[in-house]
């Protein structure tokens, strides 16, 4: 599985530390109420609300340089919008790779 | 450009944030994590530029589009690439910034923002705006990619209103983002009068004078004390 990195956060701080440091912090604090947000629809069955968690996501996805996850989260929101919820397992995993990552930050 | 964020997501504003600190011409006055928010900071206050997220919950970037009066110019951030046609629909959005932001992408954006202003302040361009040259009797001005005729002898006033100014007509009344400095330049000045810093009044519409104000139609105007002798050699008094 492809590994999250800040590659993307190190581009846009302009060699900026201190902001490099924060916005991994905010990243750490929003991350795992997203995700829990995500676990909250998805186990109820909201598949609407759960597409909304999926693409509110993505966005740390990208920021965390995972391309090919990205893609896969991309095409689990469609699902879920046209009322599947094919592709779930291999979006639990990207979460758990992130978390995983986060943790050792 | 005085700037606001308007985005559900906290990364998202911090990026964005930061990436507005490394240029000088973005000042961000204020950050909103939803819109409803961000609609009550803007009846209050005046900004050059917004970005705007979409995907935000109850209440889309394109709703609070469409619920502000004269919006000023709109980027759009989004992880939803195919919005992007919807997008050219409004002619206050001036550029779809895609996330995760780049810093090229975004300095891009920015350039479109003043290239915008610039068009809009030198006589023609977008969103309800602005004025150009009188040569004849008459004046341009262009509210949402449309240059209107105006003729110079209906308007009867012009009121300064933060970047914007309201020309009065004797049909109907524009909003114009424009200074009144710059349309004092193209009214004839045996007309026109600057009676007060907020106030242009077309001298031949006045019905009365009474102490420190006039009344132009149904609207009183406060005349400056400097201004005050320069408006009464004007009048043809008894």
């Amino acid at each position: 599985m492809e590994q999250p990195n800040l590659s993307y956060i190190h581009s846009m701080s302009g060699g900026d530390k201190a902001f490099e440091q924060k916005l991994i912090n905010i990243i750490k604090e929003e991350f795992p109420q997203e995700k829990q947000a995500y676990y909250n629809s998805a186990s109820a069955k909201q598949l609407k609300e759960t597409a909304e968690n999926v693409h509110k996501l993505k966005h740390k996805i990208s920021i965390l340089g995972l391309e090919k996850s990205y893609e896969i989260a991309r095409e689990y929101e469609e699902n879920l919008v046209e009322g599947n919820t094919n592709l779930e397992n291999e979006f639990n995993n990207i979460l758990q790779n992130i978390t995983d990552y986060l943790e050792q930050l | 450009m005085n700037c606001i964020i308007i985005d559900d997501e906290l990364t998202a504003r911090a990026i964005i944030n930061q990436l507005c600190a490394s240029t000088t011409s973005i000042n961000v006055l204020g950050e909103f994590s939803n819109a409803i928010q961000a609609i009550k900071y803007l009846n209050q206050n005046e900004v050059d530029l917004i970005f705007l997220d979409i995907h935000m919950p109850d209440f889309t970037g394109f709703d609070f589009i469409e619920t502000i009066k004269n919006p000023p110019k709109i980027i759009l951030t989004t992880s939803d690439p195919q919005f992007a046609i919807q997008a050219f629909e409004y002619s206050c959005i001036v550029d779809y910034l895609v996330k995760p932001i780049t810093i090229e992408r975004f300095n891009k954006g920015i350039q479109k923002a003043e290239a915008f202003t610039k068009v809009t302040n030198n006589t023609t361009a977008d969103t309800p705006e602005e004025s150009e040259a009188n040569t004849d009797n008459h004046l341009y001005i262009n509210i949402d990619r449309r240059l209107i005729k105006i003729e110079i002898p209906s308007i009867y006033l012009i009121e300064a209103k933060g970047d914007y100014i309201q020309v009065k007509t004797e049909d109907k009344n524009y909003t114009v983002h424009s200074t009144l400095k710059k349309i004092e330049e193209k009214l004839p000045p045996d007309l026109f009068l600057k009676v007060h810093r907020s106030y242009i009044i077309n001298i031949k519409k006045i019905i009365d004078i009474e102490d420190n104000s006039v009344l132009i139609k149904r609207d009183v105007i406060p005349v400056s004390r400097s201004n005050r002798p320069e408006l009464m050699k004007r009048l043809n008094l008894l």
